[in-house]
């Protein structure tokens, strides 16, 4: 009966068959109004209006399963405003709409890792067929699918990467308050990244996509009905972006408790502030544009077809004024949680907070200034390219605060180097590399050989997988026996920073020489003097491979078969988060604190940042 | 004052950077690319260099500082938690590292432009280039498609060559564009990247040296066969070139007659989509 009722009501079980159901609704809708196409694939009997109907349909009927409409319908019948989603009790809670942002940022751990390991999977997929230079192992149109994939999906879902586990859960807990501001968002942000994540895995189906996470016109134009799932992929991607950062704006701005005022702000808030502005500002732009390229596709329209009107250029420079914040949202959070960490395991205060604050909002800043310079040969606009030469260095200026905050906190400190210190460090080497090639590739006489080439690819996998991975990693080893109550196994977690540290640099160190020697990127093949090069790097990133699954061992045996009890407060942090016990109760705090201090009070005798008062536990 | 902490940083870093910058400065033009093949070529190993001097003093502190820091200031193993000084700020520091890296970056930006505004460095300038070296110039068209290029020397007659050859020590005005996706033309020992774009005169400039093998690339994704769309080109002797393009000019004349009409632009057919 109990068993019954659990699987007939609002959960992931209905959301799925109401996903499928609502499928099949849009494309056999979408042919009542369209007629199958005759001519355009002609074997097959669908068009490319019932392949969007369809994903759309689908997508509305998962949210609808999982209960999202409940809500709004209840309010419009006259129901007075609840939270009770969030009551649900039990593991059941993990399964749906939970409103509870601990819930949801435990989601975000668990859903994004999946997606980052299928992402990663795809990586070792790429090196495989690299290992030799004319020996195909998948057929070229499979090969550029899986590039495709591999870079939509880490761009795509890794936006989210620590603003989705580590935001929706620290957030409210870092500012002192009990619940994000709008909590049903909340969790819509999460479902609609997964829904989006299995539709790019759909794209198998329709024949895939040859333009990589770019989907430039007119290839986009002429690729496979594959094409519309990286489409609506990235379409939802951007809703749940937009979303999640007007979340974490309004909760940061208004939800903060007594005495915590913006000098106060620990700096990974300031990070997740600095980041949800761009997801705001820079994720609207994606939708529009990919909904411009899906009309393109659907509805005979011409944005994009230079032949009857459009512009390719037009798809190239909306994209990148989205493109190139974005991968900023996927830097930002990386500087905010190395600066929150440094202090920690320095035992120190945070160096020039105020510097590091508006290192973080200058990047923000000038990084919607910069998107030309992935055009700097594409024939538009030639006269700006010294303006963008000039506004991409002086990035380097505020990216520089953050390093000279981390180096002089580290500074006459007393280091330990616990797994989450270690990731933090090498953040700096990797991203200083990043940064150094950055430069070669931001001044346009030398970026005349290394533009589009394996030189590039490298320079972005180092600032991105080894600056977001590699602090996603760092905040996993340092929050997650917060978030979970239990310890991870700190021998297996330096194992994994030492191989993976070891191996992502000897996997992507020899791919700036790649490029150096006239590899271009998402090549199938490539001249046989490369053969070392490549051949190396295809093993390493092997190695790297398993170095991940080294981290999923540790990550199942400690939280699912040691379940060593985490202490409260494991690292001797004076934040307020490590003042709750762990893991953290369902409403936070019994009394809103009120703040004396910013969490940096290291060597300086002060009390603990936080005191409890004002008002009772169950308010909201 | 500073510390002998900040006293011996600083003394290492000059230590160091004394003898790597000028190291830098000598060798690393050796192994840059693109290397020789063009002028275009050798001022970006230049520009290289000058760059790669430039940022050595940065990397020699960085790896001075956390060498240092992580290696002297770690905490006693098995020692109880003790917290370091409670250091929260210093503007001379501030100043300086703002200044510091404010005046490279400027000087960096500048320079880049400044090189860049001579002759273009190889780069596609588009329909109306800004950087125009002076001299008397070849034109070549450059037209890409799924998944080759084709060569068009408009001033011989429009001859058509599945295959670049190029005069030794001329000025050379490539004009890219492309018949279907957007794709890149990559002449790597010439130092020329410039996208292909339907519809788009993209035009870039190279002066070439002595005789030379170069690998065409195409640097932009564009398609099921874009790994294999390259071609290896030639830059061979003046003398030469005049009775190679006199014989293509020969060859070719029977089929001259049904090309379309020379172009600096042409457009994609247009798709036919379903609805």
């Amino acid at each position: 009966m109990t068993l019954a009722r659990r699987l007939v009501g609002f959960n992931l079980l209905t959301a799925c068959v109401l996903g499928v159901g609502g499928w099949y609704v849009g494309w056999f809708a979408a042919h009542l109004v369209a007629g199958p196409s005759l001519d355009y694939f002609g074997d097959i009997d669908f068009n490319e209006l019932s392949i969007v109907m369809a994903y759309l349909c689908g997508v509305l009927g998962f949210l609808l399963g999982l209960g999202f409409f409940n809500y709004p319908f209840a309010r419009l019948r006259g129901y007075p405003p609840s939270l009770r989603e969030k009551e649900t009790g039990g593991i059941s809670r993990y399964f749906g709409l939970c409103t509870d942002h601990k819930v949801v940022g435990i989601q975000y751990l668990v859903g994004i890792g999946l997606f980052f390991f299928i992402g990663g999977l795809n990586a070792m997929l790429i090196r495989t067929e690299l290992l030799r230079p004319n020996h195909q192992v998948w057929p070229a149109g499979t090969y550029l699918t899986i590039v495709g994939i591999h870079g939509t999906m880490m761009m795509g879902m890794m936006t989210s990467g620590i603003l989705g586990p580590f935001g929706n859960y620290l957030i409210p807990i870092l500012i002192g308050a009990r619940r994000m501001a709008f909590p049903r968002i909340e969790a819509l942000t999460f479902w609609l990244l997964m829904a989006a994540g299995v539709i790019l895995e759909t794209t198998i189906f329709f024949g895939g996509f040859p333009t990589g996470w770019t989907g430039y016109q007119p290839l986009g134009t002429q690729s496979n009905p594959g094409i519309d799932c990286y489409y609506l992929f990235f379409a939802l991607v951007g809703i749940s972006m937009t979303l999640l950062g007007l979340n974490m704006i309004a909760t940061i701005v208004t939800m903060r408790a007594p005495g915590l005022t913006w000098t106060r702000l620990p700096i990974f808030a300031w990070g997740v502030l600095s980041t949800a502005v761009l997801m705001v500002l820079a994720a609207p732009v994606l939708i529009a544009t990919l909904g411009m390229a899906l009309l393109d596709r659907t509805a005979q329209t011409n944005f994009f077809i230079s032949a009857q009107g459009g512009s390719a250029y037009l798809y190239e420079n909306l994209f990148w004024i989205f493109g190139h914040p974005e991968v900023y949202v996927l830097a930002l959070p990386g500087f905010a949680i190395v600066l929150e960490i440094l202090p920690v395991f320095a035992r120190k205060p945070l160096w020039g907070y105020r510097l590091a604050v508006a290192g973080l909002l200058g990047v923000t800043l000038l990084s919607f200034f910069v998107w030309q310079h992935h055009l700097f040969f594409s024939g538009i606009n030639a006269d700006l390219r010294p303006f963008y030469m000039l506004s991409t260095e002086l990035i380097s200026i505020p990216t520089g605060f953050t390093f000279l905050c981390g180096i002089m906190t580290l500074w006459r400190g007393q280091i330990r180097y616990s797994v989450p210190m270690l990731f933090c460090l090498a953040w700096f080497f990797n991203f200083f590399i990043g940064g150094l090639s950055g430069v070669f590739l931001s001044d346009v006489p030398s970026d005349t050989t290394t533009h589009g080439s394996f030189f590039s690819m490298a320079h972005f996998h180092y600032t991105i997988m080894g600056g977001l991975v590699f602090t996603f990693f760092a905040g996993i080893y340092y929050w997650v026996p917060k978030m979970t109550g239990f310890q991870l196994n700190e021998r297996l977690g330096k194992i994994h920073f030492w191989s993976m540290f070891i191996l992502f640099n000897a996997t992507f160190a020899p791919l700036f020489a790649a490029g150096f020697l006239d590899q271009p990127r998402r090549v199938v093949t490539y001249p046989n003097n490369l053969l070392f090069i490549n051949r190396w790097v295809s093993i390493c990133a092997f190695l790297l491979g398993i170095s991940m699954l080294v981290f999923l061992y540790n990550f199942v045996k400690s939280l699912v078969f040691d379940r060593v009890p985490a202490p409260a407060d494991p690292w001797g942090s004076k934040s307020i988060e490590w003042q709750l016990p762990s893991p953290v109760p369902v409403h936070n705090f019994d009394r809103i604190p009120v703040f004396t201090g910013d969490p940096y009070g290291y060597g300086e005798n002060s009390g603990p940042v936080a005191i409890p008062a004002g008002a009772p536990a169950g308010m909201n | 004052m500073l510390s002998s902490d900040g006293r011996r940083v600083i003394a290492a870093w000059i230590a160091l950077s004394v003898i790597a910058t000028p190291l830098v400065a000598i060798f690393f033009d050796r192994v840059i690319p693109p290397g020789n093949g063009s002028v275009q070529a050798s001022e970006q190993v230049v520009d290289n260099s000058v760059m790669m001097a430039i940022l050595t003093p940065v990397i020699c502190l960085l790896i001075v500082v956390f060498v240092y820091v992580c290696v002297t200031h770690r905490a006693p193993k098995g020692a109880p938690l003790t917290d370091g000084p409670p250091l929260r700020n210093d503007p001379t520091v501030q100043v300086y590292w703002i200044a510091i890296t404010s005046i490279t970056v400027l000087f960096l930006a500048g320079f880049g432009s400044y090189r860049l505004l001579q002759n273009g460095s190889g780069g596609g300038q588009g329909p109306s280039p800004i950087a125009v070296p002076k001299g008397p110039k070849l034109q070549v068209q450059v037209i890409a498609q799924q998944w080759q290029f084709t060569y068009r020397y408009p001033s011989y007659g429009g001859v058509e060559t599945p295959q670049l050859m190029l005069p030794s020590d001329t000025l050379i005005e490539l004009h890219v564009t492309s018949l279907d996706a957007i794709h890149s033309f990559w002449a790597y020992e010439l130092g020329v990247k410039a996208d292909a774009n339907p519809g788009v005169d993209n035009i870039a400039f190279v002066k070439t040296k002595g005789p030379l093998a170069i690998h065409v690339r195409c640097a932009e994704l564009c398609g099921l066969w874009h790994g294999y769309m390259y071609d290896i080109g030639h830059v061979i002797p003046q003398t030469q070139f005049a009775s190679w393009i006199k014989s293509q000019q020969r060859d070719f004349a029977p089929v001259a007659k049904y090309l379309p009409k020379y172009s600096t632009t042409y457009y994609p057919d247009p798709q036919r989509r379903a609805g």
